[in-house]
């Protein structure tokens, strides 16, 4: 009975995150609601007496492959969406017909075949799950799983082919950027020491705290410009930086 | 249960499927891939019990891996593809075409 429950709200709930995954607008959408499908499914490995198989695919699913997946979709610019623009024409539509044509099928199939009662892993896991699990590791799938690790040393190398990237031209040094600097100030006239950080000479450390000058004065260059943005319109705004930044169009 | 448990599986599967041929986002058409792949472990694990046979779950299990080795060079691929053409959608990369 606790698994009938477990399995029809966990049903529910990873369909429709998948549903989501295909139809959301937003990339990093897709990516929780992947998360969503992968942590339903762990469980409903665990309700199948599969405790490794939960524990590798939340530890290796929901922990690592997330994670490249959100890391690479911050790189790659989160905003980078998809374009409404068929190449083949009428391919969205046959592609959900063709989908839901193979659900149709696959689901007809499995739903036409009598099962067994299921022989259960009672007596397979009587030692526990993941003692049997290694016993069959490593006698009958040990080449495998000796394959295994070249594989995944070949993905590492791989990846690390693939994001190396060689330098073209030299680094610039310490000497050519202060060089660089100073051709600027005489040619534009801008200044060459760094700008002041928020806080300097001021009572607290913090951004929406500007510097101030030797002489009290607040420097405008350290003004944050969108925080004030925002406290002149709540209101909230330092009257001194009010002052500073008058004239300047919001 | 066993049914229910294949039946769900070849939703996902067929849902993860049109999300590979409907969306253009590189990385979104990746994830699709994996949630194929997830449906398919799900179907080994429901045999495995069906069957009283734990090789089911081993497969499974040498899935997730080749599935991780996957997911670090596609998305590698997919990374340089972006340096260099400043797109990470799939209709871009058609150069081989003409």
């Amino acid at each position: 009975m606790g698994e009938t429950i477990t399995f029809w709200v966990l049903a529910v709930v990873s369909v429709s995150a998948a549903l989501g995954l295909v139809f959301s607008r937003k990339a990093v959408y897709c990516a929780l609601m992947l998360g969503v499908v992968m942590l339903s499914l762990a469980v409903l490995y665990a309700v199948q007496d599969a405790p490794f198989l939960a524990a590798v695919q939340i530890i290796v699913y929901t922990g690592a492959v997330m994670m490249l997946f959100l890391f690479v979709l911050m790189l790659v610019g989160v905003d980078s969406s998809d374009s409404l623009v068929e190449t083949i024409r009428g391919q969205r539509f046959w592609a959900v017909v063709a989908g839901l044509a193979f659900a149709a099928l696959v689901a007809l199939g499995v739903g036409n075949v009598v099962f067994a009662p299921a022989a259960g892993l009672g007596a397979v896991n009587a030692a526990g799950n993941v003692p049997s699990l290694a016993e069959l590791i490593f006698t009958r799938y040990v080449f495998a799983f000796e394959v295994t690790s070249a594989l995944l040393i070949t993905a590492a190398l791989g990846a690390m082919v693939l994001a190396h990237r060689e330098r073209l031209e030299q680094k610039a040094t310490q000497r050519e950027l202060s060089r660089e600097r100073f051709v600027k100030y005489g040619e534009e006239g801008l200044d060459p020491s760094p700008l002041p950080g928020p806080g300097t000479y001021a009572r607290a450390n913090a951004i929406d705290m500007p510097a101030l000058l030797p002489d009290g004065k607040i420097s405008k260059l350290s003004v944050n410009r969108y925080i004030a943005r925002y406290e002149a319109e709540e209101g909230t705004i330092d009257p001194k930086v009010a002052e500073i930044l008058e004239g300047e169009d919001k | 249960m066993t049914t229910h448990y294949l039946v769900l599986s070849a939703l996902l599967f067929a849902i993860g499927g049109i999300g590979v041929l409907v969306r253009r986002n590189a990385i979104v058409v990746f994830m699709c891939v994996e949630l194929m792949l997830n449906a398919c472990n799900l179907a080994f694990v429901t045999f495995a019990r069906q069957n009283g046979n734990i090789d089911g779950q081993v497969i499974a299990f040498f899935v997730m891996i080749v599935a991780a080795a996957e997911v670090v060079i596609g998305l590698a691929i997919i990374v340089t593809i972006f340096r260099t053409r400043r797109s990470a959608s799939v209709d871009d990369a058609s150069l081989l075409k003409y």
